[in-house]
């Protein structure tokens, strides 16, 4: 009888583990559907007509490129440029340099995997995919040599965040449930950034299923901020980088450690509280969390579904703004995806910003800000005033409720979220088998830190009937009123409002871990989480060094859909505050290397 | 304290147990008001939660396709799996069934509606939560309105009406398998996340027989739109009955679920065996224990996220600018092509055919029995109360006994009406007709026409041959022809009889008795 072993057997005594059989045998991946032909409209639901949908036309990126190795070397010969020279530049620098032929798509793919290597005690990548990284890679060179590249990213080497979906690549959400869980499709945005010929080097550390701000709160180990051993950080601080290295804020730290020690030249990360630019902000990258809806959250595994969206980290704002144009618009298959804007997402040169207003909302002077990052801001509002722009005090008074509603609504979309995750289908199982409401208590218990099942259980205790209207409606209503805020700030002609990004520069782990996971994401996301609430665009600016040496950013907040102005302010704010390259402070990684201290770190890493 | 309860408690059994000592399970359509001091019975209420399987190609929120009969855990996509990071999409043609449901049901369809997820741990619900539409449904504000055969001889049409409190969209979950052997389970996703629409009617039911005829009139709604398949053996239909006892002006008893049953037939009983249960326990002093599912009381709902609010819109000129009418639920366009509802066609039937109101409840409760009482009427000219009968008695007897459905009866339409054509011209009598539709029914493929001239069963119209059989009739029945003479007019029918015989029924019944009548010479008659 062939008939029993083609179901999921869920108690023992089982020979195999069927569930995962179901889906290596590709049983399901034949059923995948293609949802074709709907249109989304922000007031109403998106559906398709099943009359119309059709098969899933094959990706074509991982098909095999022939071999045009020793011809592009040829090519190549006398043009030199220094290996960090090159992998710190910026995607449209690279991309030139490509078309130029003055670097191939497989030297620059070596380069980054290289540097990945010497940067491992950084602990940035979760899995390196290095033999699919130079097959892309060859296959691009291909293109490029044939002068037909896809678009500006095509040969780019780039990172994604291990909580974005990849076929047949680990997506792991920095937990022991899915330490093995190999997805069988694309996220959309990942799916797009292949199709546009980028080079994915690997999935990057975060925090367990991106609960966390620090990414330290993860099954394969913290993060460290690569400026933890640049020159500026290492010669103001006398203690030894080996304990007091900084963390690069979370959830999404492995994507910025990864932009930020060149390893990538682009990263996805995930935002749903400020987890894109608090890293970016800690790590001096660019970090934008794009409009709710603008990009497809196909494919990314949910913290927080109606506050989720992938975010773009890269080293200009003019990068950010290409990507931007790559990854948004409807998607099928996310119901919530609104249409882009028509207008093309490159950011004019020469913005001016002689008539724009930039608002400073005054509830953002928190408890705890620093005193070098209010310099900071004060700096750059001054340098918007001096051009000409209209800088006004405005008010968000509810503002300081949100991390409180955060906290409710999170935690109950996470119990809804993370209910799924009970070793059946997928993922981690475990071996108590007594019964099947044991093997899931077990499961979850195991496959979840401490973290996932404090706010599961929260999460649910809020769920339950005699709490929902106290607890989740209430927290509702506050959403609302802390939506309308921005949007009476924007209606009353304000175009962009300039906040601190985060209360600090980095912290040193070991004072980071002082506090709990709850804490300090309650002190990290205060600046950020607002605006997921209200579904806006935000932009984190690298925007100086502290005295300690470490990146301080600066956030832009934009009206809904307004992406492209929103970051042709920033451009415009990026040429003028003068960040300085993380490259002019020489060779960190190697140089911390010639220090010796490394190697018990490079062990820890995973 | 204790005493006092107890003794309470007992006389109100006592009261009870007189009280009910006659009642039955059988449907009291109404409780009559007897005298004042009359105590008043126990009577059941029942109220239905339907699920039906909207017939659609593939499943609600993804593309899989949607198959009863296929191998386990061939129809499941990603999204279906609960794989991590899909999301669901809403498929258009579930929402013009439910809509065109709703319009059937006389709902008001809301013009926004929500999804919820609706939470519980169960090894065939992938997700740990199924999309429902618990805050603000599709349709609601229904009602349906169904008969059933009752009176003495049941042969008398009773018109009932329940509310439809809402239809909702849900997923169905998929299929567990407990192999007690081996002490494993094991999961079939095929069924998880097919559309459903969930129908909430109203206690206003009192028995089984109620419950089962609304279930019938709503499964030949549905069949009639199309919207589900209703084949409640493939559990395309699932019907919950909430049943409870109370009497009459007092508030309702405690309920008890009803769950599963997966025939019609089946339904009455359950129901009416849970009426009698709860009867009888009250009967006894006790109390009937609220047997709700475990995750009703506590589980959490949340709205879901994932889906924005679905908007239907009354017509194609409302529709706002920029959205596509192919993309968008149309109420005007779903209500224009609304088919003929059984209650419809029932009227028509009896005004069309003059036809008797029980005939047309039995003609369209029979799965394409319809269909074939008009097929036959196109080519006979025997009158449609003629051929009801034929059709009721005869076709739809035979197939009861045998427990087949009309699509496979051995005769078909056109044979059927031959054979009573073949009557109606005088070919045949009415007794032989009988006899061939026999013969018909063991040896399909053979007509009418073949087998009255294999049989020799035509009707014997040669006057001769007639006059020489009445003749030896009157010849060796002496005693009758002179009863017959004395003016005892009801023993010619025993001197016809006797002609049959000799003739096997085939003599031409008109012929004979005018041949007996002159060859007894009737006095009274001259």
């Amino acid at each position: 009888m062939p008939y029993f072993p083609k179901f999921m057997v869920i108690s023992n005594p089982r020979p195999l583990p069927l569930t995962s059989h179901l889906f290596l045998t590709g049983v399901i991946s034949r059923a995948q559907p293609l949802r074709q032909s709907a249109h989304g409209f922000l007031n109403r639901c998106p559906i398709t007509d099943s009359a119309v949908r059709r098969g899933s036309p094959k990706q074509t990126w991982q098909r095999a490129g022939a071999a045009h190795r020793a011809k592009v070397a040829v090519n190549l010969k006398g043009c030199h440029i220094s290996t960090v020279d090159m992998l710190s530049l910026t995607i449209r620098e690279v991309s030139s340099a490509l078309r130029e032929g003055r670097i191939s798509p497989t030297e620059l793919c070596r380069k980054c995997l290289n540097r990945i290597k010497k940067t491992q005690h950084l602990n940035a990548y979760i899995t390196v995919t290095e033999e699919l990284a130079l097959k892309q890679a060859q296959e691009a060179e291909t293109r490029l040599l044939q002068g037909a590249p896809r678009g500006p990213l095509d040969g780019i080497p780039f990172a994604v965040k291990d909580n974005f979906c990849t076929e047949n690549i680990k997506t792991t959400c920095a937990s022991r449930m899915l330490k093995d869980y190999t997805p069988p499709y694309n996220a959309t945005v990942v799916q797009k950034l292949l199709d546009q010929g980028a080079v994915l080097m690997g999935k990057t550390n975060m925090d367990e299923f991106a609960m966390g701000s620090g990414s330290i709160d993860g099954a394969f180990g913290p993060v460290r901020n690569p400026w933890s051993y640049a020159a500026p950080y290492r010669e103001q601080t006398e203690a030894a980088p080996d304990s007091d290295w900084v963390v690069t804020g979370g959830s999404s730290g492995g994507s910025a450690a990864a932009v930020a020690s060149l390893t990538s030249y682009l990263a996805l990360g995930s935002d749903t509280g400020g987890s894109t630019r608090n890293p970016g902000a800690l790590c001096g990258v660019v970090a934008l969390k794009p409009t709710y809806g603008l990009l497809s959250r196909h494919g990314l595994i949910p913290l927080v579904n109606s506050m989720d969206v992938p975010g773009i980290m890269t080293r200009s704002v003019g990068d950010a703004a290409t990507v931007l144009g790559i990854l948004q618009g409807l998607d099928v298959r996310d119901s919530t995806t609104v249409p882009a804007p028509s207008s093309p997402t490159e950011l004019p040169e020469d913005f001016d910003v002689k008539n724009i207003c930039v608002g400073i909302p005054k509830e953002y002077h928190a408890p705890g800000l620093s005193e070098e990052t209010v310099v900071q801001w004060s700096r750059v509002a001054d340098m918007f005033e001096r051009a000409g722009a209209r800088v006004e005090q405005v008010s968000l008074p509810h503002t300081q409720h949100s991390i409180v509603c955060y906290h409710v609504l999170c935690h109950a979309e996470v119990a809804s979220n993370m209910a799924r995750f009970d070793g059946l289908e997928y993922g981690h199982r475990s071996a108590v088998d007594s019964s099947t409401a044991a093997m899931y208590a077990s499961t979850r218990h195991e496959g979840f830190n401490d973290v996932v099942r404090g706010r599961i259980l929260s999460g649910n205790y809020f769920l339950l009937k005699q709490n929902y209207e106290h607890y989740v409606e209430k927290a509702q209503k506050v959403r609302r009123l802390i939506a309308d805020d921005f949007k009476r700030v924007f209606s009353s002609g304000v175009d962009v409002l300039l906040t601190p990004t985060t209360l600090t520069d980095a912290a040193r782990y070991s004072d980071f871990t002082q506090e709990d996971n709850r804490t300090r994401s309650a002190q990290e996301d205060i600046f950020t989480q607002p605006v997921n609430m209200a579904g806006l665009p935000a932009v984190s600016v690298p925007t100086a060094l502290s005295r300690q040496g470490l990146p301080i950013g600066l956030q832009l907040i934009g009206p809904a859909l307004q992406d492209k102005k929103l970051l042709s302010v920033a451009q415009w704010m990026e040429q003028r505050v003068g960040f300085p390259s993380i490259n002019d402070y020489g060779d960190s990684s190697e140089s911390r290397n010639n220090n010796g201290m490394t190697k018990r770190e490079q062990t820890s890493a995973v | 304290m204790n005493k006092q309860i107890s003794s309470i408690l007992y006389t109100k059994a006592s009261c009870v147990i007189r009280r009910l000592s006659t009642s039955s399970s059988r449907c009291r359509s109404q409780p009559q008001p007897r005298a004042e001091s009359a105590p008043q019975q126990l009577v059941g209420v029942v109220g239905l939660e339907i699920h039906a399987q909207i017939n659609s190609n593939t499943k609600l929120f993804s593309g899989s396709s949607v198959r009863f009969t296929a191998p386990p855990n061939s129809l499941v996509s990603f999204f279906d799996a609960s794989l991590p990071g899909t999301l669901p999409v809403l498929n258009k043609r579930c929402v013009d069934a439910a809509v065109m449901t709703g319009l059937a049901l006389s709902c008001t369809i809301n013009r926004m509606s929500l999804f919820d997820r609706k939470h519980y741990f169960y090894a065939d619900l992938p997700a740990g939560y199924q999309i429902t539409q618990q805050r603000r449904p599709i349709a609601v504000d229904g009602t349906l309105t169904y008969c059933f055969l009752g009176g003495k001889k049941r042969s008398q049409v009773i018109r009932k009406t329940v509310n439809i409190k809402q239809i909702q969209l849900e997923q169905d979950s998929g299929k567990s398998l407990h192999d007690d052997l081996r002490s494993q389970t094991l999961i079939d996703l095929n069924r998880a996340g097919v559309g459903l629409m969930e129908l909430v009617m109203e206690p206003d039911m009192s028995c089984g027989e109620e419950a089962a005829a609304a279930v019938r009139e709503l499964q030949l709604i549905l069949q009639a739109l199309g919207t589900c398949q209703g084949n409640m053996s493939e559990g395309q239909l699932r019907v919950d009955a909430n049943v409870s006892v109370h009497k009459p002006g007092e508030p309702l008893g405690i309920r008890a679920e009803v769950k599963n049953i997966n025939s019609v037939r089946y339904l009455a009983r359950a129901i009416d065996y849970e009426i009698q249960r709860q009867i009888d326990i009250l009967q006894r002093g006790g109390t009937v224990q609220n047997e709700t599912r475990a995750y009703d009381s506590k589980s959490g709902f949340m709205p879901e996220p994932n889906l924005p609010p679905l908007i239907v819109y009354e017509d194609n000129a409302s529709l706002p600018t920029g959205i596509d009418a192919c993309q968008a639920v149309v109420v005007e366009t779903i209500r224009k092509v609304l088919p003929e509802l059984p209650s419809v066609k029932r009227d028509r039937l009896v005004q069309t055919y003059g036809i008797l109101p029980e005939h047309s409840f039995t003609l369209v409760n029979e799965d394409g029995l319809v269909d074939y009482f008009e097929a036959v009427l196109k080519v006979t000219k025997m009158g449609p109360r003629k051929v009801i009968g034929w059709v009721i008695k005869e076709l739809l007897g035979h197939l009861k006994q045998q427990d087949m459905s009309v699509s496979q009866s051995p005769i078909s339409p056109s044979a059927l009406a031959e054979l009573l054509e073949l009557q109606e011209t005088g070919h045949i009598s009415s007794s032989v007709a009988g006899q061939v539709f026999q013969e018909m029914w063991k040896s399909s493929g053979k007509t009418a026409l073949q087998i009255v001239q294999e049989l020799d069963l035509g009707l014997v119209s040669d006057t001769a041959q007639l006059h020489s059989i009445c003749q030896k009739v009157v010849d060796s029945n002496p005693d009758e022809v002179n009863a017959i003479r004395n003016g005892n007019k009801k023993v010619l029918n025993k001197l016809m009889g006797l002609v049959q015989k000799e003739t096997k029924g085939r003599a031409d019944p008109v012929l004979v008795r005018a041949i007996l009548q002159e060859k007894t010479l009737l006095k009274s008659d001259c």
